[in-house]
């Protein structure tokens, strides 16, 4: 491995990281990021047949 | 009385889901070939510069649209495209948008049935490759080749049904199991489990090559930062020369782009389908950076340091240099061979693909349902049977037809390559130039947590993403298509299979006609409603 192979090689894998723990840093740190958005069809009660 | 809309339970789910319908199989086997084949390191040069230039354009484009199409109550591509270029000829270019999902998925589903069969095949200990090390590659080879039925055509249905058929037939239930649940209990839910299993999977396997060291002291030179040096070491495409040259080849930077494209799964209207599920005021700006960021995760740091390493180590540098299936179905095998607990590690490879694939799928199923539903005005159970009838047929012609698997190649050629190259670039000028980069500027900028810069908009998104994207297409055809058009020209399955699209094309062109003129009167109430985020000129 040469040392341009180590520099490709890190500065991909930290550019690509460092991307997704931002963007995940910020959805997480969101109150809406886990908790639900819609009224989701979780449950059908079938009560809503015609 | 109206079915309830359906919609996205959580941000997460929304993630999770567009970045399950990005990872793939190429994520694993086609970008660890396209570093090596393509100058080594220096290819992320161009890899990156895509990435920004064309991969987050369009994606930003896809979402947008989807977002701006179904404020108006549409899901589907060629209502969302005509709503949102209001005329009612978008309507039949979003035909595109069916096209490319169903004939894809035709195809995918029978090489994610083979990481199926392969999975089980691990964890059965039926992968048998014998006792001589020199014969492993041969019988590696023989195995894939009598699993899926590449010596001649039939060969799967005559005498009864080929078990692989049967691990297609527990695939494609699967696939229509969970999408029959719908967006949220179905697509959403499974995603959420299989994105994070499939993340330790890839982690338990990187660990593994990682600490592999070097397994045959008679070869030194074979060890695992070589194997790193291989995949990652900067070299010309052409030997003797600097390997700065490689920036200048254009074929290096046509790989980068149809990486990117192809890894991001735009141009197939699938994340148009799942963001059209979004509310008015929810993010796409930072939820579509995420599934980006997430998929480039996999295909970076995980699928950049498994795949080649690992055949390295074991079989040197020419044993690790392959085409996609020669890679994961040929060589890989033959690692798990010499790998110390290969057989379990093996399972949790083919695994690992097994859940990559099943996400990518689920969503190319997503935006035809969706269509039936608005065209048809029928029941999920309706539109599910439809496609379900539709997709395998097609899926029993690739089966059928898997000679040199000529069938699945030139479908994937025209639709898998072609085909999405298109709806890309019509999708970001529909954005850039019929719906107006500041209306699309306008429409990401609601609910964003990340304000997107007015100038990816109005600069990027309007000349240089369609012109990169015109020359990637117009050199990518120059340089591939004669080959193809000459095999077209020759006749036999690959005229066949040209033909069995243009006849899934002329039935989604007629659903189109039939929906256009329900559409219709919708789309005249559509352009006295100012939902898009204001007029083209700011105001």
């Amino acid at each position: 491995m040469t040392l341009a192979g180590w520099i490709f090689m890190l500065c991909s894998l930290l550019l690509v990281l460092g991307a997704s723990i931002f963007c995940y840093a910020r959805v997480l740190s969101s109150s809406a990021a886990t908790e639900h958005m819609h009224a989701p069809l979780d449950i059908d009660t079938g009560d809503r047949q015609d | 009385m109206a079915r309830p809309a359906e919609h996205w339970g959580t941000r997460i789910g929304v993630i999770m889901a567009v970045a399950g319908s990005a990872v793939g199989l190429g994520n694993f086997l086609r970008f660890p070939g396209q570093v090596v084949n393509n100058g080594g390191g220096v290819f992320m040069i161009p890899y990156f510069c895509a990435l920004l230039l064309l991969g987050i354009p369009v994606c930003w484009a896809e979402w947008t649209l989807g977002k701006a199409g179904g404020r108006l109550g549409y899901h589907s591509c060629p209502a969302i495209l005509g709503a949102v270029g209001r005329h009612r000829a978008w309507h039949y270019v979003g035909a595109l948008g069916l096209l490319m999902p169903t004939v894809v998925y035709v195809y995918y589903v029978v090489i994610e049935s083979w990481c199926l069969a392969y999975a089980c095949h691990y964890a059965l200990g039926r992968i048998d490759l014998g006792t001589v090390p020199g014969e492993y590659v041969a019988r590696s080879a023989e195995f894939f080749q009598r699993m899926v039925g590449t010596d001649q055509d039939g060969v799967m249905i005559a005498g009864g049904l080929h078990p692989s058929v049967w691990f297609w037939m527990v695939t494609f239930a699967l696939n229509f199991f969970l999408i029959y649940r719908g967006i949220s209990r179905g697509i959403e839910k499974f995603c959420n489990i299989a994105m994070p299993v499939m993340a330790l999977c890839a982690v338990a396997v990187l660990v593994r090559v990682l600490t592999l060291g070097t397994p045959d002291p008679t070869r030194p030179e074979q060890n695992v930062l070589n194997g790193l040096g291989f995949m990652w070491n900067p070299k010309p495409v052409h030997a003797g020369e600097n390997w700065l040259t490689s920036l200048a080849e254009p074929k290096v930077w046509l790989a980068a782009a149809g990486q990117i494209f192809f890894t991001l799964s735009v141009g197939f209207g699938v994340i148009m389908n799942y963001a059209s599920y979004l509310r008015p005021k929810d993010d796409i700006v930072l939820s579509s950076l995420t599934a980006s960021a997430t998929n480039e995760t996999f295909e970076v740091c995980l699928g950049g340091l498994i795949t080649i390493p690992a055949a390295f180590v074991f079989l040197g540098a020419t044993g690790a240099v392959g085409g996609t299936f020669g890679l994961g179905f040929n060589t890989l095998p033959v690692v798990f061979e010499y790998m110390p607990a290969g057989r379990l590690f093996g399972f949790v490879w083919f695994f690992m693909l097994f859940l990559a694939a099943i996400t990518s799928s689920l969503s190319l199923l997503q935006p035809v349902i969706a269509f039936l539903e608005e065209a048809l005005h029928v029941g999920r159970q309706a539109s599910v049977t439809i496609l379900g009838l539709v997709t395998a047929l097609g899926s029993l012609f690739v089966i059928y037809f898997s000679r040199d698997l000529a069938a699945l190649d030139t479908l994937d050629f025209w639709t898998g390559n072609v085909g999405i190259f298109l709806l890309g670039t019509l999708e970001v000028i529909m954005l850039a130039w019929i719906f107006g980069a500041r209306r699309g500027h306008a429409v990401a900028q609601e609910g964003a947590e990340l304000r997107p810069p007015a100038w990816m908009f109005t600069v990027v998104m309007r000349y240089i993403t369609p012109a990169y994207l015109l020359l990637v297409f117009a050199l990518w055809c120059y340089w591939n298509a004669p080959a193809y058009l000459k095999t077209l020209a020759r006749g036999g399955v690959p005229l066949l299979s040209v033909a069995v699209i243009v006849t899934i094309l002329v039935f989604f062109l007629l659903m189109v006609h039939l929906a256009s003129r329900r559409w219709g009167p919708m789309l005249a109430r559509t352009r006295d409603v100012v939902v898009m985020g204001g007029s083209e000129d700011g105001t």
